[in-house]
């Protein structure tokens, strides 16, 4: 995948080129926000990442400018500002995600993940399946092997993000962003809980477990054992 | 906001005192004037009649009682103001201009005043006088005296129009009053309205200045000039802590990324990738302290002030208790949660989200397993409340205002894990909002008690 990062801290800059690379991603980069806003329209990305503050040009009006010439590509904020309004600013901008620095190499990966997903044209999805588990969005029930299981209606969208994201990390925080819409950092980790016992509803009494925990990053729900 | 009640303002009131004033002085400058005047006309009929009487005592000793009688007679044909009367022991009237003796409570030799009656184009009209009595040698009385009808009338009308001249004072001071306090009234008006709109958040509002250079006019502009001023505070304390943020976060990232890097090409199994996973936690544990300190900074800076919305708080608690039942039921903590009507107030319901995520966290982690969390929304008279009680080991009396201050925890609870800034952060939102927070004593455990104002009603 082709990824944009603008950012003027170059040695962030350099982690942060490095990682991506060694995940696999090819990666332009610039540090100011007029060569970022320029590469950004000159050639196609599956994915931006731009800093909120940038010198020349803002990171909010790089992406403002981006939008004004229909280019829609999806951005990820990197900022490393106070957050409580400013979360809203960036995707009233135009941005598509917002973490704030510091943050974890896996986070980042794992939204990035998660927005060329999204990027990807879907039909309208009625039913999602994954191995023999299938969740019928219609009807808000799931089923697995035949079997109906029941689920509370959080645990259904907890299942639906993560099936909607098979084969990828998710992160306890998009979960809690995406699936119970905080944005803060609860003091236990309450959605490990949430997962373990989502995880005894759909996994047992069956020989291949479907969601796995990924160590030091988060969840991620998928049919074959890796 | 309902236009307050002219009678109720100060700016009236001051007026009421003034009309007050201004009618007493009017009223004891007229009754001055009018007793003065009343002397001095009394003065001068004392001593008309004074000279009347010198005048017949003259007579009487050179001519005797007949002579006196004669000139009564003669004096009496002129028709003037003077009234003579003279009789005998009986009081018949022998001669004079009265028909009849006037008054009975006369002393000799001291001014009288009396009523009399006269025939006037034929009708019997009672008149006022004032004379003086004298008894002669042989029982005789002679009266003298001067008709003081027209005075008398004169100040029967000075009477009975002093009150109603009181009474328009005060009317006409009074609708004077309540004009000059409307127009002041006007004037305060736009500044209570722009003073409202800045606590609702809009800093950028001022005060609107008139042209006439007055009172109003400094005051407003003395506001504004406070207003710039705090507005300046507010962008730097702004500034200060968006510059603290950038310029720790960005080491901190740098930190976390070096960390991060190193872990990723090292084999998870060594002694080293043991020691940066360690590293990364604390680096993780330090960012989340210095974000909730910063969270704490905004929070009483008021940056978030201008995203407050009308929010429910019993939705806030319904959430809340969802995210956190598996959690307690795990720790076989009961959550339960009061089922409430709707509670709104004002306020950013991020915040409040998270204030009480710490208030249930630290709940259920100080419950014992088989005691119960409650959390309530409710409305009291004093307010709107979001209650968080437990059944765990409470806090001290005396140690409850010290746990609300930053960093500090209770001894007892010092290897807990967590950055012991949860309940300053719920201060912090609490002071935001402009509520309380209370720790009381649940009985057994700790009831955290947050009382929100009323939202004030939708303009």
């Amino acid at each position: 995948m082709r990824i944009l990062v603008v950012e003027d801290d170059l040695e962030a800059q350099r982690y942060l080129v490095n990682g991506l690379k060694e995940a696999g991603h090819v990666v332009d980069d610039a540090a100011d926000g007029e060569t970022g806003l320029t590469l950004a329209l000159s050639r196609p990305y599956d994915v931006a990442i731009i800093d909120r503050m940038l010198p020349k040009m803002d990171g909010l009006r790089v992406v403002a400018e981006m939008r004004e010439h229909s280019n829609a590509t999806p951005v990820l904020f990197l900022s490393a500002l106070s957050e409580v309004d400013d979360r809203v600013k960036g995707l009233k901008a135009g941005g598509d995600d917002y973490l704030t620095k510091p943050y974890a190499f896996v986070e980042l990966l794992a939204r990035i993940d998660a927005l060329m997903r999204r990027r990807a044209p879907q039909a309208v999805k009625t039913r999602l399946q994954v191995g023999d588990l299938e969740l019928d969005l219609l009807t808000r029930t799931a089923k697995r092997a035949g079997a109906a299981i029941d689920l509370q209606p959080r645990e259904f969208r907890l299942l639906e993000y993560l099936m909607r994201h098979a084969s990828q990390v998710v992160t306890r925080t998009m979960l809690l962003e995406s699936v119970w819409e905080y944005h803060f950092d609860p003091q236990t980790n309450v959605i490990d809980v949430h997962i373990s016992r989502l995880r005894a509803k759909i996994d047992k009494g069956f020989e291949t477990p479907l969601l796995h925990t990924v160590r030091g990053a988060g969840y991620m729900i998928r049919a074959r054992a890796a | 906001m309902r236009a307050p009640s002219i009678l109720r303002t100060q700016a009236y009131r001051i007026v009421l005192v003034y009309v007050a004033v201004f009618a007493i002085s009017v009223t004891a400058l007229l009754a001055f004037t009018y007793w003065n005047t009343k002397r001095a006309l009394d003065a001068q009929t004392d001593e008309i009649i004074q000279v009347e009487i010198t005048g017949l005592s003259e007579q009487y000793q050179q001519l005797g009682l007949r002579g006196l009688a004669d000139v009564v007679i003669s004096r009496s044909a002129h028709g003037g103001p003077g009234l003579y009367l003279l009789t005998n022991h009986l009081k018949q009237p022998i001669v004079g201009n009265l028909d009849a003796w006037p008054t009975d409570k006369e002393t000799p030799d001291s001014f009288v005043d009396f009523q009399y009656q006269r025939r006037v184009e034929n009708q019997l009209e009672t008149r006022e006088a004032r004379g003086r009595v004298f008894k002669l040698p042989g029982e005789f009385y002679l009266l003298v005296a001067q008709d003081v009808h027209e005075r008398y009338l004169t100040e029967r009308l000075f009477t009975t129009t002093l009150p109603w001249t009181v009474g328009l004072v005060l009317l006409l001071g009074l609708v004077g009053g309540a004009v000059m306090s409307r127009n002041t009234l006007a004037r305060l008006d736009s500044i209570n309205r722009t003073s409202a709109e800045i606590i609702d958040g809009d800093l950028s509002r001022r005060v609107p200045v008139g042209t006439s250079h007055d009172e109003f006019d400094a005051l407003a502009e003395n506001l504004n000039a406070m207003l710039d001023r705090i507005e300046r505070l507010m962008k730097g304390v702004r500034e200060v802590t968006d510059s603290v943020a950038h310029d720790l976060r960005t080491p901190l990232n740098r930190l976390r990324n070096r960390l991060e890097t190193t872990q990723r090409h090292l084999d998870p199994a060594t002694a080293e990738a043991v020691e940066i996973e360690a590293a990364v936690a604390e680096t993780d544990q330090l960012i989340a302290t210095f974000n909730a300190l910063l969270l704490i900074a905004e929070a009483d800076a008021g940056v978030a002030r201008g995203a407050m919305t009308l929010i429910d708080l019993a939705s806030i608690v319904e959430d809340m208790a969802e995210l956190y039942a598996p959690l307690a039921e795990e720790k076989g903590v009961t959550l339960k949660i009061t089922p409430a009507g709707a509670t709104m107030i004002e306020g950013n319901r991020s915040l409040i989200s998270q204030a009480l995520a710490n208030l249930v966290d630290n709940a259920i982690k100080y419950t014992p397993a088989g005691g119960s969390v409650t959390v309530t929304a409710l409305e009291t008279p004093q307010g709107v409340e979001l209650r968080v009680a437990d059944t765990g080991p409470g806090i001290p009396a005396d140690e409850r205002a010290r746990v609300i201050e930053r960093f500090v925890r209770l001894d007892a609870s010092r290897s807990a894990p967590g950055t012991g800034l949860g309940l300053s952060l719920v201060a912090a939102v609490a002071r935001l909002h402009e509520a309380r927070l209370l720790l009381e004593d649940n009985a057994p455990g700790l009831r955290a008690v947050m009382r929100f104002p009323r939202p004030a009603p939708r303009r």
